[in-house]
């Protein structure tokens, strides 16, 4: 595969390491000449000097034959644009933006730059998901789909509590995907589960059934993530 | 006191010298204009040559970027008939470009890029009205050239 990286921060720099590792070609493209003229003494031809935001640096880096464009700069402006870029001018199959400040999530949704990760929300759902007894966390989004994967752990007041799946009422939309007891690995259930107290259900839903899901699940459960 | 229509409502991000010498005409032809600046300094470069504040003119002004909705929204670009955005940067004014006519839909959105290639681009394949300062100093510089060459 070939991948043009642009920024080489801790992120850009530990990202086109590990492709090359993996035998990718890889071009990673930084700005700031301090930075870039250290990184050529590792990378030597596999870093360019250059505003990555600049069509022809993007132009001399490859990106019309890229397989994927990477932008991980510290400034989301310029990752929306590199990405915005690679996308509808060089048609490059896929993308990947890192979002620095988490507000700006919902400006690369609307300008077409997907996915884009955002550190600060990787880690805040981690954090959500440590905590014990907190209802529902979201675990996948998948906005381009309309679905979106949830965890929730059952209580001993849940209506699904004690119940087999098949005889849960859950709303059209939704299907578990797969049940975590404590101590034993998770599985796929089948219409005969029975999901009891303690276990943590994995579904799958359409958006906007997160609260008729919590009601069955863990009805007193705080609404939390997405 | 007669009350004046405006004839349109003029948000500009970015008032450094174009962006503020474009507000002060603006707000001169009777428009309404609503100024965003992250540098609070910006409000004396408005009113340079003004009797007056900025505000007494009739201007608004809001310290923000462009790029936070809740800026934005001080701004009044729910309200805003014309989007400029003429902030120092491409990257910038790229972005806040398309937030103002994709989430906002603001109807004349006009953004300074100065690289000519991406102000092409932008112009043709997203419909901004983009003007690009590196062009026209192209031109001058051309044309001057040819004049002193005879």
């Amino acid at each position: 595969m070939y991948v043009v990286v642009t920024g080489g921060g801790k992120v850009g720099l530990n990202l086109a390491r590990e492709l090359i590792g993996n035998g990718h070609e890889v071009t990673l493209i930084e700005g700031w000449r301090p930075r870039y003229l250290r990184i050529e003494q590792e990378l030597e031809h596999a870093v360019q000097y250059g505003d990555a935001t600049e069509l022809w640096v993007l132009e001399r880096a490859g990106v019309q034959r890229a397989d994927l464009v990477v932008a991980v700069t510290g400034d989301d402006e310029d990752n929306m644009l590199i990405c915005q870029v690679a996308k509808e001018k060089y048609m490059c199959a896929r993308i990947i933006a890192r979002v620095n400040n988490p507000r700006n999530v919902q400006h690369f949704k609307l300008l077409g730059v997907q996915p884009a990760v955002s550190a600060t929300d990787l880690i805040l759902n981690l954090i959500e998901h440590d905590i014990p007894g907190h209802g529902l966390v979201h675990l996948l989004d998948l906005p381009d789909e309309q679905l979106e994967i949830i965890e929730v752990e059952v209580t001993e007041d849940a209506p699904a509590a004690g119940l087999r799946v098949a005889d849960m009422e859950l709303p059209e939309g939704s299907l578990v995907i797969s049940v975590l007891c404590p101590g034993k690995p998770g599985f796929v259930p089948t219409a005969d589960t029975v999901v009891n107290p303690g276990d943590e259900v994995l579904l799958v839903l359409d958006p906007g059934l997160e609260e008729q899901i919590t009601m069955q699940f863990n009805p007193n459960g705080v609404r939390t993530g997405g | 006191m007669t009350t004046r229509v405006p004839a349109m409502f003029v948000l500009i991000v970015g008032a450094g010298r174009v962006g503020s010498s474009v507000a002060r005409s603006a707000l001169a032809a009777g428009h309404e204009v609503s100024i965003l600046d992250e540098d609070p300094l910006s409000h004396e470069r408005l009113e340079v040559g003004l009797e007056g504040s900025w505000e007494d003119n009739g201007g608004r002004f809001t310290v923000g970027t462009g790029i936070e909705m809740e800026a934005l929204t001080a701004a009044g670009i729910d309200q805003a008939d014309v989007f400029i955005a003429s902030t120092d940067g491409d990257n910038t004014n790229l972005t806040i470009a398309q937030i103002a006519r994709k989430r906002y839909g603001v109807e004349h959105v006009i953004v300074r890029v100065l690289d000519p290639a991406r102000s092409d681009w932008y112009a043709e394949k997203h419909g901004l009205n983009t003007v690009c300062p590196t062009k026209h100093a192209i031109q001058q510089f051309e044309q001057a050239l040819v004049t002193a060459a005879g």
